[in-house]
């Protein structure tokens, strides 16, 4: 192994590490996957063999990585079923209690780095498992039916998470960067 | 008629799965004439983009 190549991946850690820990929200648990994805990669240098961007290459192992994590800790934690926080958006006969503003220049918006700096803060408030379903479906291109059978959910169950993360990421960023 | 929240819950799996007819229709109907739910479905549209260029 060239000590060239190890120095490199070395570099990209600081990156993997913000990647996993915004997926997996737990700092311990971020640091385990992408040491694992590091020592896979050393080992594994001559699948790289220079043919497309480190960090792509880097990524690309610890979004398996993340996946195995996942699956592991639903085998082990159990989906709460919290009263639906989310109840207070709407009256009882299920009509906005305060509707839904238009956002101002929505597409200028996804040109700010700040806005997707926003977006990361917004995600790191969710619930956990809410926010691993949503990761999957919406970052890493799963589709739903695989996320219930990766994590043992009905797909009711999924459409609700997912729901429920929709809400509250348009609440955070209505409150944090579209009322600003 | 769909409820707003009705509204909203369809806009999310409409994201997820590929909604029945009667659903569709419905969601078009109530879309049409509320204005936060219109509001709404474009927003969540903006957050699928979003999040596709999260890890950029």
């Amino acid at each position: 192994m060239s000590a060239d190549f190890r120095s490199r991946v070395e570099g990209e850690r600081p990156y993997l590490l913000r990647y996993a820990s915004l997926q997996l929200r737990d700092p311990h648990l971020a640091e385990d996957v992408v040491q694992e994805t590091l020592l896979a990669a050393l080992a594994g240098e001559a699948g790289f063999g220079g043919r497309s961007n480190l960090r792509t290459w880097l990524t690309g192992i610890l979004k398996h990585k993340i996946v195995d994590a996942i699956r592991r800790l639903s085998r082990e934690t159990t989906v709460a079923t919290d009263a639906d926080e989310f109840e207070a958006l709407f009256s009882e006969r299920g009509h906005w209690v305060d509707p839904p503003a238009g956002w101002e220049e929505p597409d200028g918006s996804l040109q700010q780095k700040q806005f997707l700096r926003a977006l990361e803060e917004c995600l790191t408030r969710l619930p956990v498992k809410t926010a691993q379903v949503f990761m999957m479906r919406e970052h890493l291109g799963y589709e739903t039916p695989d996320i219930c059978k990766e994590l043992g959910l009905t797909p009711t169950h999924c459409w609700v998470l997912l729901y429920r993360a929709r809400l509250a990421l348009r609440e955070c960023l209505q409150l944090n960067w579209f009322s600003k | 008629m769909l409820s707003c929240k009705e509204a909203t819950q369809l806009v999310s799996q409409g994201l997820d799965r590929r909604l029945g007819f009667f659903e569709r229709a419905a969601l078009r109907v109530h879309l049409a004439i509320c204005h936060g739910c219109r509001n709404f479905s474009r927003q969540m549209a903006l957050l699928r983009k979003a999040m596709g260029r999260l890890a950029d």
